[in-house]
Protein backbone atom coordinates (compact mmCIF):
# COMPACT_ATOMS: atom_id res chain seq x y z
CA UNK A 1 0.00 0.00 0.00
CA UNK A 2 1.31 3.43 -0.91
CA UNK A 3 2.14 5.33 2.24
CA UNK A 4 2.76 8.99 1.68
CA UNK A 5 2.37 9.93 5.31
CA UNK A 6 0.29 13.09 5.23
CA UNK A 7 0.12 15.59 8.07
CA UNK A 8 -2.98 17.33 9.36
CA UNK A 9 -3.97 19.85 11.99
CA UNK A 10 -7.08 18.51 13.67
CA UNK A 11 -9.34 21.05 15.37
CA UNK A 12 -11.94 19.16 17.30
CA UNK A 13 -14.74 19.98 19.74
CA UNK A 14 -13.95 18.67 23.22
CA UNK A 15 -16.61 18.65 25.89
CA UNK A 16 -16.35 16.56 29.08
CA UNK A 17 -20.05 15.91 29.50
CA UNK A 18 -23.48 17.31 28.73
CA UNK A 19 -23.20 20.05 31.36
CA UNK A 20 -19.60 21.10 30.76
CA UNK A 21 -18.55 24.04 28.64
CA UNK A 22 -16.86 22.76 25.49
CA UNK A 23 -14.19 24.25 23.25
CA UNK A 24 -12.23 23.56 20.08
CA UNK A 25 -8.86 21.86 20.76
CA UNK A 26 -6.02 21.57 18.28
CA UNK A 27 -4.04 18.37 17.68
CA UNK A 28 -1.25 17.98 15.14
CA UNK A 29 -1.25 14.59 13.42
CA UNK A 30 1.50 13.01 11.27
CA UNK A 31 1.94 9.93 9.08
CA UNK A 32 -1.61 9.52 7.93
CA UNK A 33 -2.21 7.36 4.86
CA UNK A 34 -4.61 8.78 2.26
CA UNK A 35 -6.18 5.30 2.10
CA UNK A 36 -7.21 5.45 5.72
CA UNK A 37 -10.85 6.11 6.49
CA UNK A 38 -11.68 9.25 8.43
CA UNK A 39 -12.65 7.23 11.48
CA UNK A 40 -9.36 5.29 11.31
CA UNK A 41 -7.59 8.63 11.39
CA UNK A 42 -9.51 9.45 14.59
CA UNK A 43 -8.62 6.00 15.99
CA UNK A 44 -4.94 6.80 15.47
CA UNK A 45 -5.30 10.21 17.08
CA UNK A 46 -7.06 8.56 20.03
CA UNK A 47 -4.27 5.98 20.46
CA UNK A 48 -1.77 8.80 20.58
CA UNK A 49 -3.88 10.59 23.18
CA UNK A 50 -4.15 7.42 25.25
CA UNK A 51 -0.37 6.91 25.11
CA UNK A 52 0.04 10.43 26.47
CA UNK A 53 -2.45 9.61 29.22
CA UNK A 54 -5.09 11.97 27.86
CA UNK A 55 -8.80 11.35 27.45
CA UNK A 56 -9.54 10.00 23.94
CA UNK A 57 -12.04 11.85 21.73
CA UNK A 58 -15.50 10.32 22.00
CA UNK A 59 -17.27 9.85 18.65
CA UNK A 60 -20.13 7.68 17.44
CA UNK A 61 -19.63 4.79 15.03
CA UNK A 62 -20.84 1.24 14.60
CA UNK A 63 -21.00 -0.61 11.27
CA UNK A 64 -18.33 1.45 9.51
CA UNK A 65 -19.88 0.38 6.23
CA UNK A 66 -22.40 3.13 5.64
CA UNK A 67 -25.54 1.31 6.69
CA UNK A 68 -26.24 1.97 10.36
CA UNK A 69 -26.27 5.76 10.57
CA UNK A 70 -24.32 5.94 13.82
CA UNK A 71 -21.29 7.88 12.62
CA UNK A 72 -21.96 11.60 12.55
CA UNK A 73 -19.48 14.51 12.62
CA UNK A 74 -19.62 17.96 11.06
CA UNK A 75 -16.32 18.05 9.17
CA UNK A 76 -14.92 21.23 7.66
CA UNK A 77 -18.27 22.95 7.65
CA UNK A 78 -20.22 20.05 6.13
CA UNK A 79 -22.28 17.20 7.58
CA UNK A 80 -20.24 14.00 7.09
CA UNK A 81 -17.49 16.06 5.44
CA UNK A 82 -17.01 17.13 1.83
CA UNK A 83 -18.65 14.05 0.23
CA UNK A 84 -22.28 13.00 0.52
CA UNK A 85 -21.29 9.64 2.01
CA UNK A 86 -21.44 8.81 5.70
CA UNK A 87 -18.31 9.71 7.67
CA UNK A 88 -17.24 6.05 7.87
CA UNK A 89 -17.12 5.99 4.07
CA UNK A 90 -15.01 9.13 3.89
CA UNK A 91 -11.27 8.67 3.33
CA UNK A 92 -8.29 10.85 4.06
CA UNK A 93 -7.65 11.19 0.32
CA UNK A 94 -10.48 13.74 0.37
CA UNK A 95 -8.18 16.06 2.35
CA UNK A 96 -5.02 17.81 1.19
CA UNK A 97 -1.70 17.25 2.88
CA UNK A 98 -1.22 19.78 5.74
CA UNK A 99 -4.91 20.70 5.72
CA UNK A 100 -6.60 21.94 8.88
CA UNK A 101 -9.65 19.81 9.58
CA UNK A 102 -12.48 21.05 11.80
CA UNK A 103 -14.55 18.36 13.50
CA UNK A 104 -17.70 19.34 15.37
CA UNK A 105 -20.71 17.47 16.71
CA UNK A 106 -24.17 17.78 15.10
CA UNK A 107 -25.59 21.05 16.35
CA UNK A 108 -29.28 21.09 17.22
CA UNK A 109 -31.22 21.75 20.40
CA UNK A 110 -32.90 18.31 20.23
CA UNK A 111 -29.45 16.67 19.75
CA UNK A 112 -27.62 17.68 22.94
CA UNK A 113 -23.92 16.83 23.19
CA UNK A 114 -23.25 13.92 25.54
CA UNK A 115 -19.47 14.04 25.27
CA UNK A 116 -17.08 15.51 22.70
CA UNK A 117 -18.58 14.58 19.31
CA UNK A 118 -21.30 12.26 20.59
CA UNK A 119 -24.82 13.67 20.56
CA UNK A 120 -28.05 12.24 21.86
CA UNK A 121 -30.24 11.36 18.88
CA UNK A 122 -33.06 9.68 20.80
CA UNK A 123 -35.35 12.49 19.64
CA UNK A 124 -35.52 10.53 16.36
CA UNK A 125 -36.50 7.38 18.24
CA UNK A 126 -39.35 9.21 19.93
CA UNK A 127 -40.59 10.53 16.59
CA UNK A 128 -40.66 6.95 15.26
CA UNK A 129 -42.38 5.84 18.45
CA UNK A 130 -45.04 8.49 17.88
CA UNK A 131 -46.22 7.00 14.60
CA UNK A 132 -43.57 5.27 12.51
CA UNK A 133 -45.12 1.83 12.74
CA UNK A 134 -47.81 -0.33 11.14
CA UNK A 135 -50.31 -2.70 12.69
CA UNK A 136 -49.73 -6.22 11.47
CA UNK A 137 -51.54 -9.50 11.87
CA UNK A 138 -49.52 -11.85 14.00
CA UNK A 139 -49.50 -15.60 13.38
CA UNK A 140 -48.00 -17.57 10.55
CA UNK A 141 -45.91 -15.70 7.99
CA UNK A 142 -47.99 -14.37 5.09
CA UNK A 143 -47.27 -15.64 1.59
CA UNK A 144 -44.89 -13.54 -0.45
CA UNK A 145 -46.60 -11.13 -2.83
CA UNK A 146 -49.94 -11.67 -1.13
CA UNK A 147 -50.41 -7.92 -1.34
CA UNK A 148 -49.66 -6.69 -4.83
CA UNK A 149 -47.67 -3.48 -4.99
CA UNK A 150 -46.74 -1.91 -8.33
CA UNK A 151 -42.98 -1.91 -8.90
CA UNK A 152 -42.79 1.90 -9.22
CA UNK A 153 -44.51 2.38 -5.85
CA UNK A 154 -42.40 -0.29 -4.20
CA UNK A 155 -39.26 1.42 -5.49
CA UNK A 156 -40.38 4.83 -4.25
CA UNK A 157 -41.19 3.43 -0.82
CA UNK A 158 -37.84 1.63 -0.76
CA UNK A 159 -36.02 4.86 -1.63
CA UNK A 160 -37.68 6.56 1.33
CA UNK A 161 -37.03 3.54 3.56
CA UNK A 162 -33.32 3.73 2.89
CA UNK A 163 -33.02 6.59 5.41
CA UNK A 164 -30.62 5.41 8.12
CA UNK A 165 -31.60 8.03 10.69
CA UNK A 166 -28.13 9.54 10.82
CA UNK A 167 -29.33 13.11 11.41
CA UNK A 168 -27.12 14.72 8.75
CA UNK A 169 -30.23 16.46 7.42
CA UNK A 170 -30.77 18.16 10.79
CA UNK A 171 -27.08 18.99 11.11
CA UNK A 172 -26.93 20.54 7.65
CA UNK A 173 -30.17 22.53 7.89
CA UNK A 174 -29.83 26.15 8.98
CA UNK A 175 -33.02 25.65 11.02
CA UNK A 176 -31.98 22.26 12.43
CA UNK A 177 -35.18 20.93 10.88
CA UNK A 178 -35.90 17.20 10.90
CA UNK A 179 -38.35 17.37 8.00
CA UNK A 180 -36.30 15.20 5.62
CA UNK A 181 -36.01 12.41 8.18
CA UNK A 182 -39.68 12.59 9.19
CA UNK A 183 -40.81 12.85 5.57
CA UNK A 184 -38.82 9.73 4.66
CA UNK A 185 -40.35 7.79 7.54
CA UNK A 186 -43.89 8.98 6.79
CA UNK A 187 -43.49 8.40 3.05
CA UNK A 188 -42.21 4.84 3.21
CA UNK A 189 -45.41 3.80 4.96
CA UNK A 190 -47.87 6.20 3.32
CA UNK A 191 -46.94 4.78 -0.09
CA UNK A 192 -47.66 1.16 0.82
CA UNK A 193 -50.98 -0.60 1.43
CA UNK A 194 -49.71 -1.82 4.81
CA UNK A 195 -49.38 1.75 6.00
CA UNK A 196 -52.92 2.90 5.26
CA UNK A 197 -54.67 2.16 8.56
CA UNK A 198 -52.55 4.61 10.57
CA UNK A 199 -51.86 6.94 7.67
CA UNK A 200 -53.51 10.11 9.01
CA UNK A 201 -52.61 9.59 12.64
CA UNK A 202 -49.01 8.87 11.64
CA UNK A 203 -48.52 12.18 9.83
CA UNK A 204 -50.22 14.12 12.63
CA UNK A 205 -48.38 12.49 15.49
CA UNK A 206 -44.92 12.35 13.98
CA UNK A 207 -45.03 16.04 13.06
CA UNK A 208 -46.37 16.95 16.51
CA UNK A 209 -43.57 14.98 18.17
CA UNK A 210 -41.01 16.56 15.83
CA UNK A 211 -42.25 20.03 16.83
CA UNK A 212 -42.28 19.12 20.53
CA UNK A 213 -38.66 17.97 20.34
CA UNK A 214 -37.68 21.47 19.24
CA UNK A 215 -36.55 20.90 15.66
CA UNK A 216 -36.90 23.99 13.46
CA UNK A 217 -39.44 24.48 10.67
CA UNK A 218 -38.53 23.67 7.07
CA UNK A 219 -37.71 26.66 4.88
CA UNK A 220 -36.96 24.54 1.81
CA UNK A 221 -33.29 25.46 1.53
CA UNK A 222 -32.56 21.95 0.29
CA UNK A 223 -29.37 21.58 2.35
CA UNK A 224 -30.72 18.35 3.89
CA UNK A 225 -31.19 16.52 0.60
CA UNK A 226 -27.84 17.82 -0.64
CA UNK A 227 -26.11 16.24 2.38
CA UNK A 228 -28.19 13.08 2.84
CA UNK A 229 -25.97 10.00 2.43
CA UNK A 230 -28.98 8.03 1.21
CA UNK A 231 -30.16 10.61 -1.35
CA UNK A 232 -33.57 11.04 0.28
CA UNK A 233 -35.26 13.57 -1.99
CA UNK A 234 -37.17 16.78 -1.25
CA UNK A 235 -40.17 15.21 -2.95
CA UNK A 236 -40.70 13.40 0.35
CA UNK A 237 -40.98 16.70 2.21
CA UNK A 238 -43.66 17.87 -0.22
CA UNK A 239 -45.44 14.57 0.36
CA UNK A 240 -45.22 15.01 4.13
CA UNK A 241 -46.74 18.50 3.79
CA UNK A 242 -49.61 16.99 1.80
CA UNK A 243 -50.04 14.08 4.21
CA UNK A 244 -50.03 16.34 7.24
CA UNK A 245 -52.33 19.05 5.91
CA UNK A 246 -54.85 16.62 4.44
CA UNK A 247 -54.79 14.55 7.64
CA UNK A 248 -55.45 17.71 9.66
CA UNK A 249 -58.38 18.62 7.44
CA UNK A 250 -59.99 15.18 7.27
CA UNK A 251 -59.05 13.14 10.35
CA UNK A 252 -61.56 12.97 13.19
CA UNK A 253 -58.88 13.55 15.80
CA UNK A 254 -59.46 16.77 17.75
CA UNK A 255 -57.45 15.89 20.86
CA UNK A 256 -54.25 17.70 21.65
CA UNK A 257 -51.19 15.50 21.13
CA UNK A 258 -49.29 14.64 24.29
CA UNK A 259 -45.60 14.42 23.37
CA UNK A 260 -43.56 11.36 24.32
CA UNK A 261 -40.90 12.32 26.89
CA UNK B 1 -56.38 26.07 21.31
CA UNK B 2 -58.58 23.87 19.16
CA UNK B 3 -57.43 21.53 16.39
CA UNK B 4 -57.56 24.31 13.82
CA UNK B 5 -55.36 26.84 15.62
CA UNK B 6 -53.03 24.03 16.69
CA UNK B 7 -52.66 23.09 13.03
CA UNK B 8 -51.90 26.66 11.99
CA UNK B 9 -49.31 27.06 14.76
CA UNK B 10 -47.52 23.78 14.03
CA UNK B 11 -44.29 24.05 12.06
CA UNK B 12 -46.01 22.98 8.83
CA UNK B 13 -49.04 25.16 9.61
CA UNK B 14 -46.89 28.26 10.00
CA UNK B 15 -45.25 27.47 6.70
CA UNK B 16 -48.69 27.06 5.14
CA UNK B 17 -49.56 30.58 6.27
CA UNK B 18 -46.26 31.88 4.87
CA UNK B 19 -46.83 30.25 1.50
CA UNK B 20 -50.47 31.29 1.08
CA UNK B 21 -49.88 34.89 2.13
CA UNK B 22 -46.70 34.96 0.04
CA UNK B 23 -48.50 33.86 -3.11
CA UNK B 24 -51.30 36.33 -2.41
CA UNK B 25 -48.74 39.13 -2.10
CA UNK B 26 -47.24 37.99 -5.42
CA UNK B 27 -50.60 38.58 -7.10
CA UNK B 28 -50.71 42.03 -5.51
CA UNK B 29 -47.31 42.85 -7.00
CA UNK B 30 -48.76 42.32 -10.47
CA UNK B 31 -51.73 44.61 -9.80
CA UNK B 32 -49.50 47.29 -8.28
CA UNK B 33 -47.12 47.10 -11.23
CA UNK B 34 -49.91 47.59 -13.75
CA UNK B 35 -50.87 50.76 -11.87
CA UNK B 36 -47.29 52.02 -11.86
CA UNK B 37 -47.13 51.79 -15.64
CA UNK B 38 -49.70 54.64 -15.78
CA UNK B 39 -46.90 56.90 -14.53
CA UNK B 40 -45.13 56.53 -17.86
CA UNK B 41 -48.03 57.94 -19.90
CA UNK B 42 -47.34 61.43 -21.20
CA UNK B 43 -50.70 62.80 -20.04
CA UNK B 44 -49.40 64.82 -17.04
CA UNK B 45 -50.73 62.19 -14.67
CA UNK B 46 -54.34 62.03 -15.88
CA UNK B 47 -54.43 58.21 -16.12
CA UNK B 48 -52.37 57.65 -12.97
CA UNK B 49 -54.46 59.97 -10.81
CA UNK B 50 -57.71 58.47 -12.10
CA UNK B 51 -56.31 55.04 -11.28
CA UNK B 52 -55.20 56.15 -7.80
CA UNK B 53 -58.64 57.60 -7.13
CA UNK B 54 -60.28 54.35 -8.26
CA UNK B 55 -58.00 52.20 -6.11
CA UNK B 56 -58.66 54.23 -2.97
CA UNK B 57 -62.39 54.71 -3.32
CA UNK B 58 -63.99 51.81 -5.24
CA UNK B 59 -65.77 49.67 -2.58
CA UNK B 60 -64.69 46.23 -3.84
CA UNK B 61 -61.04 47.32 -4.12
CA UNK B 62 -61.23 48.86 -0.65
CA UNK B 63 -62.54 45.55 0.65
CA UNK B 64 -59.75 43.58 -1.01
CA UNK B 65 -57.21 46.05 0.32
CA UNK B 66 -58.10 45.08 3.90
CA UNK B 67 -57.30 41.50 2.94
CA UNK B 68 -54.03 42.77 1.58
CA UNK B 69 -53.09 44.57 4.81
CA UNK B 70 -53.95 41.42 6.75
CA UNK B 71 -51.86 39.36 4.33
CA UNK B 72 -48.85 41.62 4.71
CA UNK B 73 -49.13 41.62 8.51
CA UNK B 74 -49.57 37.85 8.72
CA UNK B 75 -46.62 37.25 6.42
CA UNK B 76 -44.43 39.56 8.52
CA UNK B 77 -45.54 38.25 11.92
CA UNK B 78 -45.27 34.59 10.92
CA UNK B 79 -41.92 35.32 9.29
CA UNK B 80 -40.57 36.85 12.49
CA UNK B 81 -41.91 34.00 14.64
CA UNK B 82 -40.49 31.36 12.30
CA UNK B 83 -37.09 33.04 12.14
CA UNK B 84 -36.92 33.31 15.94
CA UNK B 85 -38.02 29.72 16.52
CA UNK B 86 -35.73 28.33 13.86
CA UNK B 87 -32.84 30.19 15.46
CA UNK B 88 -33.64 28.58 18.80
CA UNK B 89 -33.38 25.12 17.25
CA UNK B 90 -29.60 25.58 17.01
CA UNK B 91 -28.43 27.27 20.23
CA UNK B 92 -24.73 26.55 19.57
CA UNK B 93 -23.56 27.62 16.11
CA UNK B 94 -20.93 25.75 14.13
CA UNK B 95 -17.43 27.18 14.45
CA UNK B 96 -16.92 26.44 10.79
CA UNK B 97 -19.79 26.18 8.32
CA UNK B 98 -19.86 25.89 4.56
CA UNK B 99 -23.59 26.30 4.17
CA UNK B 100 -23.04 27.82 0.73
CA UNK B 101 -22.05 24.39 -0.63
CA UNK B 102 -25.49 22.94 -0.12
CA UNK B 103 -28.04 25.75 -0.30
CA UNK B 104 -28.55 29.07 -2.06
CA UNK B 105 -27.78 32.36 -0.34
CA UNK B 106 -31.34 33.63 -0.85
CA UNK B 107 -32.84 30.51 0.75
CA UNK B 108 -30.74 31.04 3.88
CA UNK B 109 -31.46 34.76 4.14
CA UNK B 110 -35.21 35.08 3.66
CA UNK B 111 -35.50 36.81 7.04
CA UNK B 112 -32.85 39.37 6.18
CA UNK B 113 -34.31 39.98 2.71
CA UNK B 114 -37.76 40.24 4.22
CA UNK B 115 -36.51 42.82 6.71
CA UNK B 116 -35.05 44.96 3.91
CA UNK B 117 -38.37 44.74 2.04
CA UNK B 118 -40.26 45.58 5.23
CA UNK B 119 -38.15 48.68 5.90
CA UNK B 120 -38.71 49.78 2.34
CA UNK B 121 -42.42 49.12 2.67
CA UNK B 122 -42.64 51.17 5.85
CA UNK B 123 -40.99 54.14 4.15
CA UNK B 124 -42.89 53.65 0.91
CA UNK B 125 -46.26 53.50 2.66
CA UNK B 126 -45.58 56.58 4.77
CA UNK B 127 -44.41 58.48 1.71
CA UNK B 128 -47.31 57.62 -0.61
CA UNK B 129 -50.05 55.52 0.94
CA UNK B 130 -50.07 57.34 4.29
CA UNK B 131 -50.06 60.76 2.71
CA UNK B 132 -52.73 59.76 0.20
CA UNK B 133 -55.01 58.45 2.97
CA UNK B 134 -54.31 60.74 5.90
CA UNK B 135 -51.98 63.55 4.84
CA UNK B 136 -52.09 66.88 3.02
CA UNK B 137 -52.32 66.39 -0.72
CA UNK B 138 -52.26 68.87 -3.62
CA UNK B 139 -55.48 68.65 -5.68
CA UNK B 140 -55.84 68.48 -9.43
CA UNK B 141 -58.76 68.44 -11.86
CA UNK B 142 -59.25 65.45 -14.13
CA UNK B 143 -60.51 65.88 -17.73
CA UNK B 144 -64.03 64.90 -16.57
CA UNK B 145 -63.99 67.71 -14.03
CA UNK B 146 -63.41 65.56 -10.91
CA UNK B 147 -61.07 67.11 -8.40
CA UNK B 148 -58.68 64.39 -7.15
CA UNK B 149 -55.57 64.14 -4.99
CA UNK B 150 -52.50 64.67 -7.15
CA UNK B 151 -50.50 61.53 -6.32
CA UNK B 152 -48.81 61.87 -9.71
CA UNK B 153 -47.13 65.13 -8.65
CA UNK B 154 -45.97 63.65 -5.32
CA UNK B 155 -44.52 60.62 -7.10
CA UNK B 156 -42.75 62.65 -9.75
CA UNK B 157 -41.21 64.91 -7.12
CA UNK B 158 -40.08 61.92 -5.02
CA UNK B 159 -38.30 60.19 -7.87
CA UNK B 160 -36.63 63.34 -9.09
CA UNK B 161 -34.26 62.74 -6.15
CA UNK B 162 -31.45 60.25 -6.87
CA UNK B 163 -31.46 58.89 -3.28
CA UNK B 164 -35.12 57.86 -3.61
CA UNK B 165 -34.44 56.09 -6.86
CA UNK B 166 -31.41 54.32 -5.38
CA UNK B 167 -33.30 53.08 -2.31
CA UNK B 168 -36.16 51.92 -4.49
CA UNK B 169 -33.88 49.95 -6.79
CA UNK B 170 -32.08 48.43 -3.80
CA UNK B 171 -35.37 47.25 -2.34
CA UNK B 172 -36.31 45.70 -5.68
CA UNK B 173 -33.04 43.75 -5.70
CA UNK B 174 -33.92 42.39 -2.24
CA UNK B 175 -37.41 41.57 -3.50
CA UNK B 176 -35.95 39.69 -6.46
CA UNK B 177 -33.82 37.47 -4.23
CA UNK B 178 -36.74 36.98 -1.83
CA UNK B 179 -38.93 35.79 -4.70
CA UNK B 180 -36.18 33.68 -6.24
CA UNK B 181 -36.49 31.33 -3.28
CA UNK B 182 -39.97 32.19 -2.06
CA UNK B 183 -41.99 31.49 -5.17
CA UNK B 184 -40.99 27.87 -5.66
CA UNK B 185 -40.71 27.33 -1.91
CA UNK B 186 -44.40 28.23 -1.51
CA UNK B 187 -45.41 25.41 -3.84
CA UNK B 188 -43.16 22.92 -2.05
CA UNK B 189 -44.74 23.89 1.28
CA UNK B 190 -48.22 23.40 -0.14
CA UNK B 191 -47.10 19.94 -1.24
CA UNK B 192 -47.74 20.92 -4.85
CA UNK B 193 -44.92 19.05 -6.49
CA UNK B 194 -45.33 16.92 -9.55
CA UNK B 195 -42.96 15.51 -12.14
CA UNK B 196 -44.89 17.24 -14.91
CA UNK B 197 -45.55 20.65 -13.37
CA UNK B 198 -42.74 21.40 -10.92
CA UNK B 199 -40.15 22.27 -13.58
CA UNK B 200 -42.62 24.76 -15.10
CA UNK B 201 -43.43 26.24 -11.69
CA UNK B 202 -39.73 26.67 -10.96
CA UNK B 203 -39.04 28.36 -14.29
CA UNK B 204 -42.08 30.57 -13.84
CA UNK B 205 -40.81 31.47 -10.37
CA UNK B 206 -37.40 32.52 -11.66
CA UNK B 207 -38.95 34.59 -14.46
CA UNK B 208 -41.39 36.21 -12.01
CA UNK B 209 -38.61 36.92 -9.50
CA UNK B 210 -36.56 38.78 -12.09
CA UNK B 211 -39.10 40.39 -14.41
CA UNK B 212 -41.46 41.85 -11.80
CA UNK B 213 -38.87 43.61 -9.58
CA UNK B 214 -36.98 44.73 -12.69
CA UNK B 215 -40.14 46.27 -14.12
CA UNK B 216 -40.83 48.02 -10.81
CA UNK B 217 -37.26 49.35 -10.68
CA UNK B 218 -37.29 50.65 -14.24
CA UNK B 219 -40.19 53.05 -13.60
CA UNK B 220 -38.52 55.35 -11.01
CA UNK B 221 -35.37 55.31 -13.13
CA UNK B 222 -37.37 56.52 -16.14
CA UNK B 223 -39.19 59.09 -14.00
CA UNK B 224 -35.83 60.34 -12.78
CA UNK B 225 -34.50 60.63 -16.33
CA UNK B 226 -37.70 62.35 -17.50
CA UNK B 227 -37.78 64.90 -14.66
CA UNK B 228 -34.03 65.65 -14.75
CA UNK B 229 -33.77 66.19 -18.48
S1 LIG C 1 -32.98 11.68 5.64
FE1 LIG C 1 -30.85 11.23 5.01
S2 LIG C 1 -29.64 12.65 6.24
FE2 LIG C 1 -31.64 12.55 7.23
S3 LIG C 1 -31.50 10.96 8.76
FE3 LIG C 1 -32.25 9.96 6.91
S4 LIG C 1 -30.40 9.22 5.87
FE4 LIG C 1 -29.70 10.70 7.39
S1 LIG D 1 -20.67 3.76 11.17
FE1 LIG D 1 -22.50 2.87 10.39
S2 LIG D 1 -23.02 4.33 8.83
FE2 LIG D 1 -21.08 5.03 9.48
Amino acid sequence: MEHTGRSYTIKVWRQKNAQAQGSIQTYPLKDISPDMSFLEMLDILNEQLLQKGEDPIAFDHDCREGICGMCSLFINGRAHGPLTTTTCQLHMRSFENNETIFIEPWRAKPFPVIKDLVVDRTAFDRIIQAGGYVTVRTGSAPDANEILIPKAIADEAMDAASCIGCGACVAACKNASAMLFVSAKVSQLALLPQGQSERKQRAERMVAQMDAEGFGACTNTGACAAECPKQISLVNIARLNREYLSAKISSDNVEEYVPIK
Amino acid sequence: MNWFTRTLTSSIGRKLVMSLTGLFLCSFLVVHLIGNFQLLKTDSGEAFNAYAKFMTTFPLIKFISYGLYAGILLHIIQGILLTLENGKARPVAYAYSKAGDTSSWASRNMGLLGTVIFLFLAGHMTQFWGRMHFGEMPMVNLANGDSVKDLYKITMEAFAQPIMVALYVLAMVALAFHLLHGFKSAFQTLGLTHKKYTPTIETLGYVFAIVIPAAFAVIPILVFLMTNK
